[in-house]
């Protein structure tokens, strides 16, 4: 579905990430882990179309990325993004419908299909009551879910998220995780998130990717990948890792940081007493 | 969980269609029946704009004109009359409407793309970039018609794109256009030009006149061949808006979503771009710089019919139509001594209020 070769990111002349090689099959969910500035949302952009890379390529459906004209690439691929800042008053199932624009000829008017795509996307992500409101006064966890069912809306193969649950409650985190489980199984939707919440990706995601100091730390099955060893170092933090004794899924439990972490600024504060 | 399992909005799947349908179609009646009304105003206001005058001519003598000059034979009216209705008052009524349609759909389209509400080709700058394209035309003397066109839309938009293309350097910052800065550019650009005008103002004397005309704005003396030059720019630029509504409304949420959602974002921007420069140009070399007529319409226009930008574009032409028509009303009237006012006076007199309400009210909601 996605394929990277030998990819190098970054931005004029700083590398983000380099030496980056792998392969993302249909109907895969691929988590990608790392601490913050690890380049989690550098690689999204690349993979959106977003961020030319400096070197190497990116193949999405055996065709190079950078040769798909942009309505044929939304058609394939969806971006919910962190934050989405909204400053027209457009209502919510209006931005909904913005998702069928790949779809949509130019001058055509609004067919029933595309409504119903709009409708189910909100009703997949339990949006439908804020159809009508404007998506400027609504919760930035709402508006989230609002630019999750657009993307759905886009009818794609694959979805990026970038944090994109990050101001939701927890029942409404599962909600929308139950629900791209549900359309990675069952329609093949390949999903490639990234996210800071360890036992949500261990809940979810089938395959996981850490990210570390721009490069890929280790990449594989979440239950061979998620251990002990490897979330400490990528963390740099104390971690073991449970098996839940229901459903058998593997969660991370942080341990307290060694003591001594303040100790250099117990030194330092006589003086900043002596100076104020 | 299955999808059936997820909780249920409890709308069966073909009311909740069937709503949607009739929600969208009530929305497309209302649009069509805001044109209606806007169509029928605008025709009542040229005509009523054309009675007002200091010369009293009488609805039946403009009637008799309008429909000769449509080829049906009436009763006859003395020439004196038929010139100030043909030639003068009704010229530039249309005019007038035109001017106010292209600078309302050019705020229209600022806006949306620079995701700024205070964006029009006023405050951008290309306004008075178009002005000074044109006095420079003038004193270079350059100023004739040649086969009944005008060099001077050129060197407008010439100065249009130019002024364009700087704020949006000025404003740029590691590749994204910063919303806090672009007025900003904007003011500066526009000062820096106006500067350069009253430069050519003082080195060329005989151009004077002419070149306070292009800084103040006024349709003074305009007649049907300053239509003709407007009418193509207005065209393209309207034909424009309308193909890429769509577009439109989602850069309206900004670069990276535009990308996200499929629009090809540099060829689109660039095209609307220019559409809105053609349309400041065109306006600019005809009557000059007249301010605030593109920022204020569409935000009246928005509160009324929404953010999206087809219904917007239409009924923001027609609104900066009216306005500017009465607002040329008023700028030949509002003097007892029969001398006119610039029209640029009275509608910035009208705006300026309009946009000190708009600094003060928007900024408290967080729209930049």
């Amino acid at each position: 579905m996605i394929r990277v070769e030998a990819l190098e990111l970054g931005y004029e002349d700083r590398l983000v990430l380099a030496d980056l090689n792998f392969q993302v099959d249909r109907g895969e969910f691929l988590g990608i882990l790392g601490p913050n500035g690890s380049g989690k949302s550098t690689l999204l952009n690349a993979l959106s179309g977003l961020l030319p890379p400096q070197k190497g390529r990116i193949i999405v459906k055996s065709e190079p990325l950078k040769g798909l004209p942009s309505r044929l690439r939304a058609q394939i691929l969806a971006v919910v993004p962190q934050s989405t800042d909204v400053r027209f008053p457009f209502s919510c199932l209006e931005i909904v419908l913005m998702g069928r624009y790949p779809h949509r000829r130019r001058l055509g008017t609004l067919t029933d299909a595309d409504l119903v795509w709009a409708l189910k996307s909100m009703r997949r992500t339990t949006t439908t009551h804020l159809k009508e409101r404007p998506i400027i006064e609504i919760s930035g966890g709402e508006c989230q879910r609002v630019v999750m069912a657009r993307a759905l809306a886009q009818d794609p193969e694959i979805l990026l998220l970038d944090e994109a649950t990050s101001s939701l409650d927890v029942r409404k985190k599962l909600e929308i995780f139950e629900l791209l489980k549900f359309l990675s199984d069952t329609r093949g939707l390949t999903v490639l998130c990234a996210m800071h919440d360890l036992n949500l990706a261990a809940l979810y995601c089938g395959r996981l990717m850490f990210i570390k100091a721009g490069r890929i730390v280790v990449d594989g099955p979440t239950d061979q990948v998620f251990t002990p060893a490897i979330l400490s170092e990528v963390y740099e933090t104390p971690m073991e890792v449970v098996r839940h004794p229901g459903h058998q899924r593997p969660y991370a439990v942080m341990l307290p940081l060694s003591p001594g972490t303040w100790e250099d600024e117990a030194g330092v504060e006589p003086l900043e007493a002596a100076q104020s | 969980m299955k999808e059936s399992s997820l909780p249920a909005d409890n709308l069966n799947r073909t009311v909740d269609l069937a709503e949607a349908r009739s929600r969208h179609n009530l929305g497309a009646r209302r649009f069509v029946i805001a044109c209606l009304v806007m169509g029928l105003g605008l025709l009542a206001s040229v005509a009523l704009a054309t009675g007002i005058g200091r010369m009293d001519v009488g609805w039946s003598a403009i009637a008799a004109v309008v429909l000769g000059k449509l080829g049906f034979h009436t009763g006859a009216v003395d020439r004196t009359t038929e010139v100030v209705i043909w030639g003068i008052r009704l010229s530039r009524v249309v005019l007038s409407g035109l001017v106010g349609a292209a600078l309302a759909t050019a705020g229209v389209i600022f806006q949306g793309l620079l995701l700024n509400p205070l964006a029009d080709p006023f405050t951008l700058g290309v306004s008075t970039g178009a002005a000074f394209g044109v006095a420079l035309l003038v004193m270079l003397g350059v100023g004739g018609s040649f086969l009944g066109l005008s060099p001077l839309p050129l060197g407008a938009l010439a100065g249009a794109m130019g002024a364009m293309a700087a704020v949006m350097v000025l404003s740029r910052e590691s590749g994204r256009i910063r919303k806090e800065t672009l007025i900003l550019a904007g003011i500066v650009v526009s000062t820096f030009l106006a500067a350069l005008i009253s430069l050519i103002k003082s080195l060329d004397e005989e151009s004077l006149s002419a070149i306070v005309f292009w800084i103040m704005g006024s349709f003074s003396g305009r007649g049907w061949i300053h239509v003709g030059f407007l009418l193509p720019y207005l065209a393209a630029g309207l034909a424009l808006g309308a193909v890429y509504h769509r577009e439109l409304d989602i850069m309206a949420l900004g670069e990276e979503q535009s990308h996200h959602l499929g629009v090809a974002v540099s060829a689109v921007r660039l095209k609307l771009l220019l559409g809105a420069s053609l349309l400041t140009a065109g306006a600019v070399s005809v009557s000059g710089v007249i301010g605030f007529v593109g920022l204020v319409v569409p935000h009246l226009v928005r509160v009324l019919a929404g953010p999206s930008h087809g219904r917007l574009l239409a009924l923001s032409a027609a609104t900066g139509a009216l306005i500017l028509i009465w607002a040329d009303v008023l700028a030949r009237t509002l003097l007892s001594s029969g001398q006119e006012l610039p029209v640029g006076v009275v509608s910035a007199l009208l705006g300026g209020p309009f946009f000190f309400y708009l600094l003060k009210s928007r900024r408290s909601r967080g729209m930049w």
